[in-house]
């Protein structure tokens, strides 16, 4: 963090290549290094930004382990700047998942694997990952963040979760395909999703980041409009057009704690309620007798 | 029929398209999806139609007019206006054109078969032209752009493995109702957009005699069919004809087969397209 308290962002809207790890990796560097010199002290990638999105079949062989030497090459991106990156992790146990990762200080400092696995209409993705079971913030050096992948975010408790954990800053790496076509000047999910990501933003009064891809795979095209959103609604940077570009965003940290004493909606959360109502609508679901 | 008013006639709100969106996702599909395989060009086949005329836009816009060739390729009994229309769209856009005449090939084939009935020297013709696109593919090493709308392939009103084969296809998830409205706005000539659709596979034949009905309302139907995920039922209660609906189902239903790879009887733990799943665009 800056000494004014401000804290500069880059997204990195970007479009990987399909199933191409190396080539991939070698345009996070050079995103890196635009990141870098343009001042950003985090800058956020896309979900599976490292191996593109329909991988089908391609995801075992697209996958990392934590223990491999490739952790290490992207802990190196992160000496300068936070580096939050997409990937497939395979875990010890041969399970892929869907998965975000944190580089802060060159080491892995959070990861993320995606729980709400999109598997109806064009995506199929239970069919390929296993699911994340836990939503956690984690401290940064700007505060405390929390990540959602894609899918993540429309589950409203997955954001909940975290602004009740303590998160000031929402990270959403995306890969959102367009569709929708209509008289508008934007997709359809375009308009969703901005709706979404700014909702968020508003109820939970915390910062948030969207970041999406580029590009298109097998015919599907990704809409970008990465944006980054304050903790009152507003949108502070947006990239309309649906090309590669690195969004910058310059946002004053002390902005969460002003909304927060205008609009104490986090103070006045009933987080007791909301466990005991949610545990006896749970109790009555599992009660039925058929 | 008489030539429909498509530019006159109010469009079916649910399928009035944002043209300039749909330009701009359609230009960028070609552009990536050609290039990403290693590719600069690409090879269609012109008939003088609004799907094909509007392609050929698209086409140009995506990757220069230098790097589309227009495949015209008439028969004997083609109606002179399409070769006139088709030609009228290369001049527009400077793009290449090869000028073929199927008639020899297709005649010389047919006079072992004298009794063959015009669906299936229709579908011969086609299956001539695509032979020659993809021959002029490998030739001019650019790849085959397909023309199918949405509707078409919906109704499989179209000949498997002739103008249904494609490499890529920028226009096929757009209704017939929706190719008009693309096609005025990014300047298909306007007698092109306006006139009677028809597979011109012989004299006068026209779309929509042959198919029963008028585009817009099929479009409909499809729209609350397949978009919507109407019933039959649900279809009827909306003041649709329930003998219509019944129709257009079986059509959509019966002709499933030509938008699937041939079915491979499964012997292995991983088949082609069941259990070995990979994406068309591995590696780019």
């Amino acid at each position: 963090m800056s000494q004014d308290g401000r804290l500069t962002v880059a997204l990195a809207q970007m479009d990987p290549a399909l199933g191409d790890r190396n080539r991939n990796l070698e345009r996070h560097r050079d995103w890196v290094r635009q990141a870098t010199e343009a001042g950003a002290q985090l800058l956020v990638f896309p979900e599976l930004s490292l191996t593109g999105y329909f991988l089908k079949d391609l995801v075992p062989e697209s996958a990392i382990r934590l223990e491999d030497p490739i952790i290490r090459e992207l802990g190196q991106l992160a000496q300068r700047l936070d580096v939050v990156v997409g990937a497939v992790i395979e875990e010890p146990d041969h399970r892929y998942f869907n998965a975000s990762l944190y580089f802060s200080h060159g080491q892995l400092a959070h990861l993320h694997r995606k729980v709400y696995l999109p598997t109806y209409g064009m995506f199929d993705e239970q069919r390929y990952f296993a699911a994340g079971d836990r939503f956690r913030s984690f401290k940064t050096d700007f505060g405390r963040a929390g990540i959602l992948v894609c899918e993540d975010i429309w589950h409203l408790s997955s954001a909940y979760i975290l602004s009740l954990e303590g998160a000031d800053m929402i990270i959403c790496p995306s890969a959102s395909p367009g569709r929708g076509i209509t008289t508008d000047e934007r997709l359809g999910t375009a308009e969703s999703y901005g709706l979404v990501c700014r909702t968020y933003a508003q109820f939970l009064t915390t910062f948030f980041l969207y970041c999406n891809r580029v590009g298109y795979e097998d015919g599907a095209n990704f809409w970008g409009g990465s944006m980054a959103i304050g903790p009152n609604g507003d949108i502070i940077a947006q990239e309309e057009d649906a090309d590669e570009a690195l969004v910058l965003a310059s946002l004053d940290l002390g902005d969460v704690r002003r909304q927060r004493l205008a609009n104490p909606l986090l103070r006045d959360e009933k987080l007791e309620l909301t466990i005991n109502e949610l545990r006896r609508v749970w109790h009555e679901r599992s009660r039925k007798p058929f | 029929m008489s030539a429909r008013a498509s530019l006159s006639e109010p469009v079916f709100p649910p399928l009035a398209i944002n043209a300039s969106l749909v330009r701009r996702i359609l230009v960028g599909f070609i552009r990536n999806e050609v290039r990403k395989v290693g590719f600069e060009r690409l090879v269609l086949n012109l008939s003088g139609g609004v799907d094909s005329s509007l392609v050929a836009i698209l086409a140009a816009e995506a990757l220069g007019a230098d790097n589309v060739m227009a495949l015209v390729l008439p028969y004997r009994t083609s109606d002179p206006k399409s070769r006139s229309d088709a030609l009228q769209v290369v001049a527009q856009l400077g793009i290449h054109h090869l000028e073929i005449e199927i008639t020899p090939q297709i005649d010389a084939y047919f006079a072992r078969f004298p009794d063959a009935d015009q669906g299936r020297r229709g579908n011969k013709m086609a299956r001539e032209r695509m032979t020659i696109a993809y021959d002029q593919s490998w030739a001019w090493r650019g790849l085959v752009i397909g023309t199918s709308n949405k509707t078409e392939l919906l109704l499989g009103y179209g000949t498997i493995y002739g103008d249904m084969a494609s490499a890529i296809n920028p226009i096929g998830d757009l209704y017939k109702t929706q190719v008009w409205q693309l096609a005025d706005a990014v300047g298909v000539p306007t007698a092109i957009v306006q006139k009677a659709p028809s597979a011109d596979l012989w004299t006068g034949q026209s779309d929509e005699t042959e198919l029963g009905y008028q585009y817009r309302m099929i479009d409909q139907l499809l729209y609350y069919l397949v978009d919507q995920r109407y019933s039959i039922d649900e279809a009827e209660r909306l003041g649709f004809q329930r003998s219509f609906v019944e129709q257009i189902v079986r059509r959509v239903r019966d002709n499933q087969y030509k938008r699937r790879l041939p079915v491979i009887a499964k012997l292995s733990s991983r088949t082609i397209d069941r259990d070995f799943r990979y994406p068309r665009d591995w590696g780019h």
